[in-house]
């Protein structure tokens, strides 16, 4: 699949799998695809950052390969890795045979096949279906010399093994990096990429998101459900709900058979949205009941 | 490998070049924007090509865009750099603060002072005319900063300074620290050296390991940590042009790197008390002041000092004062309310403070006397009592500090009482 010609093209190809995303969105991954820039999406949890890596290879239809980030993370689990139990058995084999040639033995213990390629390496690979996306996620949360390691390795995509030699992407990947800033990346990194801070979406747009996700629920039942979460993100609380949450919701409601939202309802069902006590406590008392009913007046007078 | 098409823009010669002074204009607004950004501004804006005004500002903001906080500096610096209609009226509204005096600037949003300074700072040669420039306003600004003006502007009262000047002084504040003396903690260390406290215990644990034999003596000195420093900054109208500064000043101090506070708590107070401490992490300064001043919500109300002091003293000063922290307490003392509860606040924070320094802007008159009662009711109990009305005074200040039996001008004062 080729890369789509213009921003409206890229919107799209987004939205038919499912992927609603505004302009501005559509405009970064449009230039990052057409630059062949990497693509530094920062923003809250849960407002559609993964998600995007995923709707672009599926409407790309190239391969996902995802590297997810976590402290302590190194090259050896990120790049390739040798198959050392394989390598053992290997050498065992050999010396129960008898006679074996030490220096073949020694070429074929560092071969293609004992070689373990982790996701970097995988990156590079050529693909026949076309380069493939490459989605480093949660990038905050590795600690820095990873990320300094992954300056190198993003601009020039190539690796060098000692016992083979450099491996060099035929066509580089599509690259895609998501942080929660929990801490802050690097600026050398960021400079490198394109930047886009994905927002929660506006009331509209959410509505469409929950549509194209979960087309069972009803129109009116979706609103009540938008207007809801929306009046819950300007609450003062500790995590505020994603777009995530609000599917997952839609999900539960629908499995409880909810046509309309009630208090009673929310207060059943609010671990759904709220993942931490005190929030839930907050608002689990009579602030539901105001929230949902500004929810309901909002729904009304749109 | 993407391919570019080389940069030609034959019909439109003058896009890249406003695409540079763009930049420059971000650059002057606080934004990191180096010459490889540009580049690639110019080659995202040709891949995107021009359709629609927000594809190009969507375009441009990946392109210089790397941190949230930016976000707003760029909406606004971009709404003024391309031709917004209203450009006039913004170039009016940066003048106005300057003829009107400072307490006009809060009306302007957040980040906007800033677009507007970043682009009209210095006379830029390509910048689009407003449309409606028929009127013939001509607006110039001459921001040339001399040494001897660096020098002038050290010892200016912060009340009396214009827009430009409180512009650099806030510059200069910002590169002003705090040094302070480390605190020899309890904790101790090994010291090989002679001449340091014998450890007897450790003496003892190594000769019972040799069977009793002491073959050394284990030497040990105290630990140094660096002191938390308390902020308690008084943000009532009579304060506020010091206030804001100081804020700025404490901005930087907080944000400083290495420069020995453990940790900087900062709390206002007017009518109540607020802890901005978690604003003053945030990295541009303007966001952070913005942040605190949107939590504290008696910007230049009345003072209560009293009862701000008893707040802290309860639900505060426990908290962050455990490991002899330095309080550095910025009022003018203009406290109307019971000046006997006050003073027994006052002894109470001066107890719990390894020092208390009392910055007080109301010092730079030469004639001052603590007449108010508010002033007399707090002033025994304060470590150092200095004026805090200029850049001189803060970086007198910051000398100051580290000095242990620095009183300031409490004596002479005490004199007066």
């Amino acid at each position: 699949m080729t890369i789509p010609a213009t921003i409206d093209a890229v919107q799209e190809k987004l939205a038919e799998t499912g992927y609603v995303c505004g302009r501005a969105l559509a405009t970064v991954v449009f230039l990052s695809l057409k630059l062949g820039r990497p693509l530094f999406l920062e923003g809250e949890a849960g407002v559609g950052k993964t998600e995007i890596a995923k709707a672009l290879a599926l409407c790309l239809d190239r391969r996902l390969i995802r590297l997810q980030c976590y402290e302590g993370l190194d090259a050896s689990s990120a790049v390739y890795e040798w198959n050392f139990p394989a390598q053992m058995i290997a050498i065992r084999t050999a010396e129960a045979g008898g006679g074996a040639d030490r220096g073949a033995l020694q070429e074929e213990l560092f071969s293609r096949d004992f070689l373990i390629e982790r996701p970097l390496l995988q990156a590079m690979r050529p693909d026949q279906r076309g380069a493939p996306i490459l989605l480093i996620d949660e990038l905050d949360r590795t600690d820095e010399p990873f990320e300094a390691f992954l300056l190198e390795a993003l601009s020039d995509f190539q690796v060098t093994i000692p016992e083979i030699g450099t491996i060099k992407a035929p066509e580089p990947p599509i690259v895609i990096l998501t942080s929660n800033r929990t801490r802050e990346v690097h600026d050398a990194l960021k400079r490198r990429c394109l930047y886009h801070w994905v927002d929660y979406p506006d009331f509209d747009r959410e509505v469409e998101i929950l549509h194209a996700r979960e087309p069972a629920v009803s129109e009116t039942l979706s609103k009540q459900i938008i207007a809801f979460v929306q009046g819950l993100r300007t609450e003062d609380i500790f995590k505020k709900p994603g777009v995530a949450e609000t599917i997952d919701w839609a999900k539960c409601l629908l499995a409880l058979d909810v046509v309309d939202l009630s208090p009673q309802v929310i207060s059943d069902t609010l671990g759904a949205i709220l993942k931490y006590q005190d929030d839930i406590a907050k608002i689990g008392g009579g602030e539901a009941k105001r929230i949902l009913d500004e929810a309901k007046a909002r729904v009304e007078t749109a | 490998m993407p391919e570019y098409v080389p940069l030609e823009m034959p019909e439109t010669p003058r896009l890249a070049q406003n695409i540079i002074h763009f930049a420059r204009a971000l650059r002057r607004a606080g934004l990191p924007v180096g010459p490889g950004r540009v580049i690639e501004a110019v080659r995202a804006v040709e891949a995107a090509g021009f359709t629609d005004r927000m594809d190009f500002y969507w375009t441009l903001h990946a392109c210089f865009v790397n941190r949230p906080e930016h976000r707003v500096v760029f909406a606004q610096v971009f709404r003024l750099y391309w031709r917004d209609p209203r450009f006039l009226e913004h170039m009016m509204s940066l003048m106005l603060p300057a003829i009107r005096g400072v307490q006009e600037e809060k009306r302007a949003a957040a980040a906007e002072k800033r677009a507007a300074q970043a682009l009209l700072g210095d006379q830029m040669p390509d910048l689009p005319q407003p449309e409606d420039s028929e009127g013939g306003t001509q607006i110039e600004i001459d921001a040339s900063m001399t040494m001897s003006a660096e020098e002038k502007l050290r010892s200016l009262d912060f009340e009396q300074m214009s827009t430009e000047e409180i512009a650099q002084a806030k510059r200069m504040l910002a590169r002003l620290t705090l040094p302070v003396k480390p605190i020899l903690s309890r904790r101790r260390m090994a010291a090989p050296l002679l001449g340091h406290r014998l450890d007897r215990q450790k003496t003892l644990r190594a000769a019972m390991r040799q069977g009793g034999e002491i073959r050394a003596l284990a030497r040990a000195k105290q630990r140094p940590r660096w002191p938390n420093l308390v902020v308690l900054c008084d943000i009532s109208g009579s304060m506020s042009q010091y206030s804001r500064m100081v804020l700025h000043f404490l901005h930087a101090v907080a944000n400083e790197k290495g420069a020995g506070w453990a940790k900087v708590h900062a709390f206002t107070f007017g009518t109540r008390l607020t802890n901005i401490s978690r604003h003053l992490a945030t990295r541009d300064v303007d966001a952070a002041l913005k942040a605190a001043g949107a939590e504290a919500q008696d910007w230049e109300g009345g003072t209560r000092i009293g009862q701000c002091l008893h707040a802290f003293n309860r639900d505060w000063s426990r908290r962050v004062m455990g490991q002899g922290a330095v309080v550095l307490l910025i009022t003018d003392g203009l406290d109307r309310d019971d000046a006997n509860a006050l003073e027994k606040e006052m002894e109470r924070l001066h107890l719990s403070a390894r020092r208390l320094i009392w910055l007080n802007p109301l010092l730079r008159w030469d004639g001052f006397a603590p007449r108010a009662t508010g002033i007399r009711a707090m002033l025994p109990h304060v470590d150092s009592f200095r004026a805090g009305h200029s850049i001189a005074s803060l970086e007198d200040l910051a000398q100051a500090i580290s000095r242990p039996d620095d009183a300031g001008e409490k004596a002479r004062l005490m004199a007066l009482l």
